[in-house]
């Protein structure tokens, strides 16, 4: 491909433009954009669910929604205080908390465990990882029969089908998160001598961290996830039992509460691993911050 | 004067090409040397098969080097996550390492700076701290592969009087590799220039201590060493021809 000079724009023009536009009125036009989104406030979060409760509640008050279809917030706010009151709600809240627990520090440990393995040694990486790859393109749906199969239907498959949901997003983010440590680091800590301990504790583990805690984020949102699937299975307890009593009766506003139990539980874990993210990762300059 | 360094028919190949070529270098104790060469000659390989980081090359040879040996990278490479007095004792274990890392800092002129992050500092300061983490060591031998290359002239000046004196203050074996033929006369006690897979100059470089004639003889050192870089300066070819 030939160019021909005479067509692109010489520097020379550029230079001269310059000045002119200085000391013009286009000095506002040409001013640098700012890319990155300004400083955060400190309750801006709150805006988006805000509106959608303003607007909830309008249509409620304007009866534009049918109670029996989606009850008004406020008939939530009575009911949970009912349940509460007659001690179901955080019977059954504590329950199903005690299994997502479970199932996460199972999860966690295993997804931590063998993403360590595999991204520090050869040999496991090729045992361990192909096998991982393999698996996670299984919906966990689909794993259930074959859970309840194993573990029966009681405590044991919820708690193991929650840990499997979790070990997954822990596994994958904490391994290329190994992966990526980069090789002058590596080469840092063999010119320091550290020991292969001091390696893992210094280098290994800060690195991988901030994978890790986007695998957790991803995890702990999957293990309620996992958690209503199971407990609408079959349960005698829990939040999702309560659910699926209140449908059998068509006690909507019941359900509704359930439904926003989860949200707060989702809303709030992840907020902990929000805030455990923000003191672990001090060092780093990001845009979100 | 003992032996802190010595290599002999040292060889080192990669994939397809030899790049050092039965290479020989002795450096004594306390030495400053500084290592030019063109790029691509083969500078990085010879500093780090003395670092023992060269597990992709091949090669043979004989290679002593002490054990108590520090590298210092073109980057500073700090660790992100560790605070700087964190980054200059690393790995060190003892009661009063932080203690030495404060004074290894403080000799850096970074007082002040031990609590902050490494991406709180400049180019310059960050080499800084990652020349206190090599010193706090007390090696026996510094290698350090063009450690000023990413920073501007007058920053390099100012290594150029700290790197100095540390060197007196401490005194290791220095092998400094540079592309700056000025920085090499400036600091080094001699010069090596590597071409082809060995060392084709080995020169004591004793200036006078200042003034016109220290400048002469750096000028004539100057246009001797461009020259075997096979850069042509009329300096180095009235060299060569007064030679001749
Ligand atoms: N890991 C590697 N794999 C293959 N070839 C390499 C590798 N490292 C270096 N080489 C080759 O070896 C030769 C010498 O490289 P080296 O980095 O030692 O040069 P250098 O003198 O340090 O150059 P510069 O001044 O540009 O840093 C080059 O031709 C390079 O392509
Ligand atoms: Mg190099």
């Amino acid at each position: 491909m030939t160019i021909d000079i005479r067509t692109l724009p010489t520097i020379e023009a550029n230079v001269r433009r310059r000045p002119a536009a200085r000391t013009s009125s286009a000095v506002a036009e040409r001013r640098r954009i700012p890319l990155a989104p300004g400083a955060p406030r400190r309750w801006g979060w709150i805006i988006g669910p805000a509106l959608l409760l303003l607007y909830w509640s309008v249509l409620s008050a304007t009866g534009f929604l049918d109670t029996r279809i989606l009850p008004a917030p406020w008939t939530a706010v009575t009911t949970a205080v009912e349940l509460i009151r007659e001690g179901r709600l955080q019977e059954n809240l504590a329950v199903s908390a005690g299994r997502a627990a479970a199932g996460l520090v199972f999860g966690v440990a295993a997804g931590v465990l063998l993403a360590l393995v595999s991204g520090l040694n050869r040999l496991g990486g090729y045992v361990i990882d192909g096998v991982v790859q393999l698996k996670r393109g299984i919906p966990i749906l689909a794993v259930i029969p074959f859970m309840v199969l194993w573990f029966g239907i009681g405590e044991g498959m919820k708690v193991a089908t929650i840990a499997i949901t979790v070990f997954f997003p822990i596994y994958l983010h904490t391994h290329s998160a190994l992966r990526a440590i980069e090789l002058k680091q590596v080469e840092l800590a063999e010119t320091l001598r550290l020991s292969r301990w001091q390696f893992v504790r210094h280098v290994v583990v800060p690195a991988a961290l901030p994978g890790f805690l986007t695998g957790l984020r991803f995890g702990v949102t999957s293990a309620w996830l996992a958690l209503v699937v199971v407990e609408q299975l079959n349960a005698t307890s829990g939040v999702g039992y309560m659910v699926t009593l209140a449908r059998n009766y068509a006690q909507s506003d019941v359900m509704l509460v359930g439904l926003v139990v989860y949200a707060l539980l989702g809303f709030c874990s992840d907020a902990g691993v929000r805030l455990l993210e923000k003191r672990a990762l001090g060092w780093r300059r990001t845009l979100g911050q | 004067m003992s032996v802190v360094v010595r290599v002999r028919g040292l060889t080192r190949r990669f994939a397809v090409k030899g790049v050092l070529n039965g290479l020989d270098l002795d450096i004594h104790r306390g030495e400053f040397v500084a290592l030019l060469g063109r790029s691509g000659s083969g500078k990085s390989t010879l500093l780090r098969a003395l670092a023992d980081l060269d597990h992709e090359a091949e090669g043979e040879g004989e290679l002593v080097t002490p054990s108590r040996l520090s590298v210092v990278f073109q980057d500073a490479r700090l660790l992100p996550w560790k605070r700087v007095l964190d980054n200059v004792i690393l790995g060190l274990e003892g009661p009063d390492v932080r203690a030495r890392g404060r004074k290894a800092l403080a000799e850096m002129e970074l007082d002040g700076l031990e609590d902050a992050w490494p991406h709180e500092l400049s180019g310059g300061q960050q080499q800084r701290v990652a020349l206190a983490r090599s010193l706090v060591r007390q090696p026996d031998l510094l290698l350090a592969d063009e450690p000023f290359g990413a920073l501007d002239a007058l920053t390099r000046i100012r290594m150029h009087v700290l790197l100095r004196r540390l060197s007196d203050l401490y005194n290791p074996a220095i092998l400094l590799v540079t592309h700056d033929v000025d920085e090499a006369i400036e600091l080094a006690d001699r010069v090596v220039v590597l071409d082809g897979g060995r060392l084709i100059a080995d020169v004591r470089v004793a200036l006078p201590p200042e003034g016109a004639p220290r400048r002469e003889a750096s000028a004539v050192l100057r246009g001797r060493f461009l020259g075997l870089l096979g850069v042509e300066t009329s300096q180095a070819a009235s060299h060569e021809r007064i030679k001749a």
